[in-house]
């Protein structure tokens, strides 16, 4: 490293659930270069000042979903977020909003995890097929139906944006109901009238007010808002229409 | 999640356009109670008449005014969020086309209305 | 462990303020311009556009009856969803009474206005 690096301050929110009564802020001043993110800040700050910072990352490219933070107050991927882009002020990197802070920048996500499994995150046939019949075909059109939902890395940015669950944790939230979305636009499932039960359910897109943050946050551009709106009509009809389908829709 | 909304322009926003709501109905209640005059006579009526002359009610009604077209707007703004995609020749139409043309129609209906009106007073 | 999830009757108010929102947002803030400005300062729109005669027969119409009850009902029910949620944004998580405070004042108003245009006859 060459002698006129620029030195940024780097702010984060410690946590030791083993020795901290609550969390607290912490400055590192951090030498930096130009093509340097945030996550190779929080890598500096942990081989050079204190080895104890825990916090999660992968792919180092915006595709794994697992270096999302709050940088100033706005959820990000560290990974794709530059120390350039703050300089000279100082930067604020705290664990994702709205979860349990595990250790320093790591948070609970069991929660948003059973919220995942609890969507049937699978394709439920519309009726039994044998391989004889041969494989799904698909049309563009059905296949641009649910394709921009499936871009979905679980990163739970959105639900660090979302007040709604700030709020209400037990909110399905953004990130379940795309891929919950996903399934239902996907023309191979048939079961649409099966997962309506959690979305019309206290917990479903009820609690949601169009903030529309989720989306603006997201960085795969699934847009989560419109999967959880778009379900409030598809709701709204199973409420009012569910005496009249000789099934009796969802219960 | 103390002042949450403070903390972010973008949730500063969303309270704003939010509170539209409440300049929507301070205007519908004025007209109930122009409804109610109607049905007490033309006396009442033409005292409620008079009433929105006053450059107090101008002005109340320039600040309603203010926050019904903020309501409008933002309420097309969320427009590709709440309704399912557009498609316009097997492309989903852009976001800022869909509020665009909106508004458009909004502004249509507005006019609409106003033509209505003049027609009645005629 | 299977989680018993109840179903929400948010549809019911939901959909009548969707229906709200969109009316008002639509044709509200041309109304306010005539009946709050145009009207009162006397100009764009002909002298007695809103004189008791017209208003009145406007009123015992049954689509212009049906328009302003649909503007004054469905506007307020628009603002109360959006002032209940606004409570529990603010952290004011008031419960059932804000729930039966702020609907009721909805189906107050939309009751009041009811009865008032019907006692215009048509």
């Amino acid at each position: 490293m060459s002698e006129n690096h620029k030195i940024i301050e780097i702010e984060v929110l410690r946590y030791n659930p083993e020795s901290d009564e609550e969390p607290h802020l912490e400055v590192y001043k951090v030498p930096f270069s130009d093509d340097m993110s945030v996550l190779q800040g929080a890598q500096y700050i942990k081989d050079n000042f204190d080895g104890s910072l825990t916090f999660r990352w992968s792919c180092r490219m915006a595709i794994c979903g697992s270096c999302g933070m709050m940088i100033n107050g706005i959820p990000k991927l560290s990974c794709e977020t530059f120390l350039r882009d703050y300089y000279p002020n100082r930067i604020r990197v705290e664990a994702l909003a709205h979860f349990p802070i595990e250790k320093d920048l790591v948070v609970d996500l069991s929660g948003f995890i059973e919220k995942l499994e609890s969507i049937q995150p699978y394709i439920i046939p519309k009726e039994p097929r044998t391989l004889a019949e041969g494989e799904y075909l698909q049309t563009p059109k059905q296949f641009n139906d649910y394709i921009q939902f499936t871009s979905c890395i679980n990163c739970t940015l959105c639900y660090a944006a979302c007040p709604q669950f700030g709020l209400n944790p037990d909110f399905i939230g953004p990130g379940a109901m795309a891929l919950l979305h996903r399934y239902n636009m996907d023309s191979r499932d048939g079961a649409s009238a099966s997962r309506m039960e959690l979305v019309a359910s206290e917990e479903g897109v009820y609690n949601c007010s169009a903030v529309g943050y989720c989306s603006e946050v997201c960085p795969k551009h699934v847009d989560p808002a419109s999967a959880v709106n778009i379900n409030k009509a598809n709701a709204a009809k199973d409420y009012f229409l569910r005496f009249l389908s000789p099934k009796g829709g969802s219960k | 999640m103390d002042g949450w909304w403070k903390k972010n322009p973008y949730f500063v926003e969303y309270m704003i356009h939010e509170s539209t709501a409440l300049f929507v109905a301070a205007y519908v209640l004025v007209l109930l109670v122009g409804v109610i005059r109607l049905g007490q006579g033309e006396a009442a009526w033409n005292a409620w008449l008079d009433a929105l002359k006053s450059p107090v009610s101008v002005l109340c009604h320039l600040v309603l005014l203010a926050g019904a077209v903020y309501h409008t707007y933002s309420w097309f703004k969320i427009l590709p969020i709440t309704m399912p995609p557009v498609i316009v020749g097997g492309k989903k139409m852009a976001p800022e086309v869909l509020t665009g043309s909106a508004l458009v129609a909004a502004a249509v209906a507005g006019l609409a209305l106003l033509g209505v009106v003049w027609r009645i007073a005629l | 462990m299977t989680k018993i999830r109840t179903r929400s009757n948010a549809p019911i108010f939901w959909g009548l303020f969707g229906a709200g929102g969109m009316l008002s947002a639509l044709f509200v803030p041309m109304m306010i311009f005539i009946t709050g400005i145009a009207v009162p300062l006397g100009f764009l729109l002909p002298a007695g556009t809103m004189s008791y005669p017209k208003m009145l027969a406007f009123a015992q119409n049954f689509i212009g009856k049906g328009f302003i009850f649909a503007i004054i009902s469905l506007s307020l029910w628009f603002c109360v969803h959006r002032v209940y949620h606004s409570l529990h944004e603010f952290g004011i998580h008031a419960g059932m009474g804000a729930k039966l405070l702020c609907y009721g004042i909805a189906m107050i108003v939309t009751v009041i206005c009811a009865v008032h245009l019907l006692g215009l006859g048509f």
